[in-house]
């Protein structure tokens, strides 16, 4: 019963933000409400049995990737725009709600199965659920992880030289090369 | 229990709400919200999954998601100080350099 009570108010407020992210006009108040549909996914995670998850959603998402945007926001002091809109917007929501009706009939009729893993919650308890998430990454998923390493890596180079304040030849200071 | 379609649902839903944001709006740095609000609507699916399925492969790949969208996070908004600085503008529409 507890468990559809907060599946219900996770579900809910999460769907709720995710709306308003799209639909308010001031882009801190987009913000702000993607801070709230992540920490409220965050709260799903804990939901299935997902702890690690849970905390990389909260440090990384909401703790880095969201401040990031916010900076960003507050660098470019953005302003409020009266045509928030694109201007073929009607084309594009009717097309979007056709498609979402569409597919979720599909969803509620589809029957889910498939071949069950070894990784039940009980042989996950045993050792914690973060223990678990070590273990498998660093063994089954190490190349993965490398090159996610190696992806970041390339990531920070390009942010960096991409943001770098352009910077001419410096006026050489005139009368001192004699 | 509750039925793996629900997480389904709501995953779909999340998805179709950053899809409409990436279609509908102009100003650049929501379209970017809106991409994440997508990759998070992946994650609860990926997750749900891997929980019904007791496997860990679809924890996996939503940790490998979340590095993927910080990454992206980083570079776009580079590309949008970018363009700014560039005083071109940060709607959508108006940045059609490339386009011919």
């Amino acid at each position: 019963m507890m468990m559809y009570v907060l599946f219900g108010y996770f579900a809910t407020v999460s769907i709720l933000s995710g709306i308003f992210t799209i639909a308010l006009k001031n882009p801190v108040h987009c913000g702000l409400s993607l801070l709230s549909l992540l920490l409220h996914v965050a709260g799903l995670f804990v939901l299935l049995n997902a702890e690690f998850l849970f905390a990389v959603q909260i440090i990384v998402y909401a703790g880095a990737i969201l401040v990031l945007y916010l900076f960003v926001l507050m660098l470019l002091s953005l302003k409020t725009e009266e045509q928030y809109l694109h201007k073929k917007y009607p084309f594009f929501l009717f097309a979007g709600v056709a498609i979402l009706a569409e597919l979720l009939i599909l969803v509620f009729q589809t029957p889910y199965s498939g071949a069950k893993g070894t990784a039940t919650p009980e042989v996950v308890l045993q050792t914690g659920p973060s223990h678990a998430v070590g273990i498998t990454m660093f063994s089954d998923y190490l190349l993965l992880f490398e090159i996610v390493g190696v992806f970041l890596l390339g990531a920070i180079i390009g942010a960096i030289v991409l943001a770098k304040t352009p910077t001419g030849p410096v006026p050489e200071p005139t009368g001192q090369r004699e | 229990m509750i039925p793996l379609s629900a997480y389904v649902a709501l995953s779909f839903i999340l998805f179709m709400t950053g899809l409409l944001g990436v279609l509908i709006r102009r100003n650049f740095i929501i379209v970017l919200m809106s991409v994440e609000i997508m990759l998070n609507a992946a994650n609860i699916n990926l997750v749900a999954f891997s929980h019904y399925l007791s496997s860990m492969a679809g924890q996996m790949a939503a940790l490998f998601v979340i590095a993927i969208a910080a990454g992206e996070a980083a570079v776009g908004l580079a590309i949008i100080i970018v363009v700014f600085r560039g005083k071109i503008a940060t709607n959508v529409d108006q940045i059609n350099l490339l386009k011919w």
